[in-house]
């Protein structure tokens, strides 16, 4: 599996994980520089420890949806370039200031991801999409917010089965909310993320030409 | 002219910076740093984005603190609507059925029934008159439906703990019965465990009447569910993960999937042995 530069498989007393160089966030192992990008904390993580193809390569501009209390957004500005940081419940988000007080060029803005006209003013055009939102409606945010992805870029997604009916099979709910992704989007690779996140499935997908 | 956060600010007025930062709005994305550049605003690139994220962190942290105190009181708003349209439109539909039942002969009960009385062909004015008055119980009643959808979006945002564990309602009746999120966070799990029966609860302090064993957590199907002799326990042991929960939630706000594992853990022993062992 390729792993973007920047981001490297790094052992931790026995344990090998995925690993960025940055300021610890969360109580993550480090090693000197390095520290580890627990797959357990972070879907991103676990889609990369899984092997799947996200296109993240260093120094790319990135907006990432639901950025909650920074944990994955943190190792993303460790390797990316300008990160834009979307949170839309406060309480998190006083954490996610501190993560981004260390980091130029992590900026992060108390939005809400189904508003994209409210930090459309901010966000410049990017790379990557990432989106983690645990809200009802996972497929239109991804939709809403296409106009910020460069044509050649990625939507890297990680949608939860639970946010959007806790009664239904998991299957047909991801099912349903990509076939909201594909209106606007190709699908290129899903994957559960078990065993590290229970009912969430990791989307890689295109802009559609 | 830009839309462009940058807009109409002074390079270097981060209090101006911040507010456009916060209100402004665009149609969509731009090549904002290179415009930036153009206007005059950066003087290069890597100066912009030093602007950018001063006036991010400025602005953000603001924010935070103006919803930090506000988000809360709004869903205790929303929550005690939902139960005063719920009362009245109660009330208002037994006005209806009585009413309804003099002209009609038929006794029907509820929202339901209003909403049939408003579907029939009035035939003098007296129908106009109570058909006018079954069309606003049914408004009222919408409206308690409306409120309850808006509680199920906003509560998980101002307490997501709370709300998986309790559910978005409850979780609202609980900050709302404490007076907010941080004075539930302050309340010791035995005061959570009876908010809602504080009439009980000063009927046993008062002497002779039994301690409460569960105040509104009774509409949590853990309690509820659960057979009479176990439910103070059930109680307990809900209350005292509701009460952990929105402690993480105003202290650290972060979701904390173990708490639901360990509390569906707990309830399944009470409910197979009998006894929590305490």
């Amino acid at each position: 599996m390729s792993l973007p530069d920047g981001v490297s498989r790094h052992d931790f007393d026995g344990t090998t994980s995925i690993a960025t160089r940055g300021h610890p966030e969360y109580g993550e192992r480090t090693d000197g520089e390095w520290r580890r990008w627990d797959p357990h904390r972070s879907k991103l993580g676990a889609m990369l420890e899984l092997g799947m193809e996200t296109g993240l390569t260093a120094d790319q501009t990135t907006l990432y949806l639901g950025a909650a209390a920074g944990t994955t957004v943190s190792h993303v500005a460790d390797f990316g370039g300008p990160t834009y940081a979307v949170e839309f419940a406060p309480r998190p988000t006083r954490d996610l200031l501190d993560v981004a007080e260390r980091r130029s060029n992590l900026f992060p803005l108390l939005k809400d991801a189904r508003k994209p006209e409210t930090y459309a003013h901010v966000v410049e055009p990017v790379d990557v999409l990432v989106q983690d939102v645990a809200t009802r409606g996972q497929g239109r945010v991804a939709t809403l917010n296409r106009q910020f992805l460069a044509d050649d870029g990625y939507l890297l997604a990680a949608i939860k089965a639970r946010s959007e009916d806790v009664t239904a099979d998991p299957e047909d709910v991801f099912d349903e909310v990509l076939a909201d992704i594909d209106a606007a989007y190709d699908v290129v690779a899903t994957e559960r993320l078990t065993p590290y996140h229970d009912d969430h499935l990791g989307v890689v997908a295109r802009p559609e030409r | 002219m830009t839309d462009g956060w940058f807009a109409g600010v002074e390079s270097g007025d981060e209090a101006a910076a911040a507010e456009r930062i916060r209100t402004g709005r665009a149609d969509g994305p731009e090549a904002w740093p290179q415009q930036a550049v153009d206007a005059g605003f950066a003087s290069d690139e890597d100066d912009y984005y030093d602007q950018l994220h001063a006036a991010t962190m400025t602005a953000t942290r603001a924010a935070v603190a103006e919803r930090e105190t506000a988000d809360d009181k709004q869903l205790v708003h929303a929550i005690r609507a939902m139960a005063d349209c719920e009362r009245t439109a109660n009330e208002l539909a037994e006005r209806v059925a009585e009413w309804a039942g003099s002209r009609y002969g038929e006794s029907g009960s509820g929202v339901d029934f209003a909403r049939d009385v408003v579907e029939r062909e009035p035939v003098d004015e007296g129908d106009v008159a109570l058909q006018s008055l079954a069309e606003r119980t049914v408004a009222v009643a919408d409206e308690a439906d409306d409120l309850r959808t808006y509680i199920e979006q906003t509560a998980p945002a101002v307490a997501p703990n709370l709300s998986a564990l309790a559910g978005p309602v409850l979780a609202a009746r609980l900050v709302s019965l404490a007076g907010g999120l941080e004075s539930l966070a302050k309340q010791p799990s035995g005061t959570v465990q009876v908010l809602g029966a504080e009439d009980a609860l000063f009927a046993h302090l008062r002497g002779g009447a039994p301690s409460p064993k569960h105040g509104i957590i009774f509409t949590h199907e853990y309690v509820s569910g659960t057979r009479p002799e176990e439910r103070g326990s059930a109680a307990r042991a809900l209350a005292g993960k509701l009460s952990i929960a929105a402690r993480v939630d105003h202290y650290s706000g972060d979701l904390r999937p173990d708490l639901e594992a360990e509390l569906d853990e707990r309830i399944e022993r009470i409910r197979t042995r009998g006894g929590d062992g305490e």
